[in-house]
């Protein structure tokens, strides 16, 4: 049997009713939300479930909306099932002032990196992580550089001594 | 014992049976800037902590500001043995959220150029695994191969490492005759080079003994790792996004997807050596299907995109649409349409994929980069615990892993 975004859809209302909401497909990839509390179930319930069978994370990232109140923080999970040869993408937000996720180690080991490099650059504290520190940023570093709040520097400075680049 | 006390050892460094050794960020052995800290019991190794991001270089921030036609130089420097496909991974990223169609010959000129980044990603693994072996002779004879490759490039885009070849929509020129000169002289001379590579190390005994049994994996914990490309595939999982989710034609071609059954070191270079030539018969069948266009066809190197691809020179200096267009692209005014796209391609490595978020500005409002290369090198530890340290250098080599990758 083909999967089907539909089918998934289905299987998910179904089981976990009204906590999974704002479905969509965008470029023919299922997109969907849930509650931030119930993520290791979605992916454990997306796993185990036989004719559903995501048992590759494809990734895991952050993104940052500083216009969405409450839900600033959002962590996105690209999962992939080889058979069907399907992908869908699931989000949780979480809010900025506590941006607590629970861990996906325990089901991929894949997710170990994924979530220090989020959690380095978004500041996404994944509880029961084994390992959670920075991993492609200084140890010493006190803020998370992918937030928007977090500016490029400013195109037009000019107060750059060139010297310092060899172009003096 | 006062004047000493500036060296702080750790607790308990001097009572403890193991000794930690530090591979790397700088050593023969890495192969690029990343660090090992090892602790090993004689010659065995009881653990080690894979460090990364020594050259983070915050692409994904930048990226953020860069609208979509500057960002296709920062993908060159992921993974930089194979910069091509990094950058048509970029293209083809882009294409399909903009929904551009290109015509078939640009998507074979395409292949062409990823097949011929492929046996250079995988020329260089393999003759480093010969080299971490002992066998430094092949590793310098197939240098002369790659300069080959290197030289198509430089006649197609006018670079060798770091590329930035092809645009959104195409090529920024057609394939010059030179460079399809060069493409055959490569297809003549490679496969019998190849030949003798894999005369080299395929059956011998050294190389064999040194390779079989070691860093191997089973395709579940694999899988579980994150595994892609001839990694994964070397664990027995016939997974390959060229033919899971074709992109530039990849379906037009015929070519097998070669597996191992250990995930063993042996195994991945097995499969390496038998991608190569599975890249080379692409490629040719590539080339027939370009020289199968006539007319004006044969002509044909980018697809009609005014607002994404660059204006021909002496169309801007004539022509009022073509200026108009040409400070468009430059001054990045093109806004992107609203939403989201994952879009991966087979990079020498695994599955290279780009997830772009994208609000309606001109610059994506995100873009994060799947380096294969950085989720399965935390399978590291897995696959030398217990082992050699000798043998953990030759995993690390036959792992494929590129700094540049590592970290974004």
């Amino acid at each position: 049997m083909a999967l089907s975004n539909e089918y998934i859809q289905e299987k998910l209302v179904e089981k976990f009713n009204d906590q999974v909401f704002q479905f969509s497909t965008d470029s023919g990839i299922l997109s969907f939300e849930s509650s931030t509390e119930i993520n290791l179930k979605v992916l454990q319930f997306l796993y185990d479930e036989p004719s559903l069978g995501f048992t590759f994370l494809t990734d895991l990232c952050g993104v940052n909306y500083p216009d969405h109140s409450g839900a600033e923080l959002v962590v996105v999970y690209h999962l992939h099932n080889f058979i069907e040869n399907i992908r869908i993408r699931y989000s949780i937000s979480v809010p900025e002032a506590k941006p607590d996720v629970f861990t996906a180690t325990k089901l991929f080991e894949s997710a170990n990196w994924m979530e220090r490099e989020t959690y380095d650059f978004f500041g996404i504290n994944f509880i029961g992580h084994p390992n959670l520190k920075r991993i492609l940023n200084v140890d010493e570093m006190d803020y998370f550089p992918l937030r928007k709040e977090f500016p490029l520097e400013d195109q037009t400075r000019i107060d750059k001594d060139d010297e310092m680049f060899g172009r003096g | 014992m006062e004047q000493h006390s500036h060296i702080a050892l750790p607790k308990g460094s001097i009572e403890k049976t193991t000794t930690t050794l530090n591979i790397g960020p700088t050593h023969p052995a890495t192969h690029g800037v990343f660090q090992n800290i090892m602790e090993v019991d004689g010659e065995r190794v009881v653990s080690t902590e894979q460090t990364v991001g020594y050259i983070h270089r915050a692409f994904e921030k930048l990226a953020e500001r860069r609208p979509l036609y500057q960002i296709t130089p920062i993908t060159d420097r992921l993974n930089y043995c194979s910069s091509p496909i990094n950058n048509m991974g970029w293209h083809i990223t882009c294409e399909r959220f903009l929904k551009v169609e290109l015509p078939k010959r640009v998507d074979y000129l395409r292949v062409i150029i990823m097949e011929l980044a492929r046996i250079s990603d995988h020329l260089i693994c393999n003759s480093i695994v010969g080299v971490d072996t002992g066998a430094y002779t092949g590793f310098l004879y197939v240098m002369q191969y790659r300069e080959l490759i290197y030289e198509i490039y430089e006649e197609v885009c006018g670079s060798r490492l770091t590329t930035n070849i092809g645009r959104i929509g195409g090529f920024e020129r057609n394939f010059t005759n030179t460079a399809f000169t060069k493409l055959e002289k490569f297809l003549n001379e490679y496969p019998k080079v190849l030949r003798e590579f894999e005369n080299l190390f395929a059956r011998n005994r050294i190389f064999m003994e040194r390779t079989q049994g070691t860093g191997g994996i089973s395709a579940q914990r694999a899988m579980n790792y994150g595994f892609t490309g001839p990694n994964l595939r070397a664990a027995g999982v016939d997974y390959d996004v060229r033919v899971q989710q074709p992109y530039s034609s990849y379906q037009d071609f015929d070519f097998k997807v070669p597996v191992g059954t250990t995930g063993d070191n042996y195994d991945r270079f097995l499969v390496r050596n038998a991608e190569m030539y599975e890249s080379i018969s692409i490629i040719k069948q590539a080339y027939q299907k370009v020289q199968s266009f006539k007319g004006a066809e044969a002509e044909v190197y980018h697809a009609d995109v005014p607002a994404y691809y660059l204006p021909k020179k002496e169309d801007v200096y004539t022509k009022m649409e073509a200026l108009i267009w040409h400070f468009k692209i430059i001054m990045g005014e093109i806004d992107l349409p609203k939403g989201q796209i994952y879009s991966a391609v087979e990079g020498g490595n695994g599955e290279l994929g780009f997830y772009l978020v994208s609000d309606g500005g001109r610059t994506p409002f995100r873009l994060h980069f799947r380096r294969p290369c950085f989720i399965y090198y935390q399978a590291f530890e897995e696959l030398i615990k217990g082992g050699m340290l000798s043998d953990a250098v030759v995993t690390m080599s036959s792992l494929n892993l590129i700094a540049g990758e590592l970290d974004a």
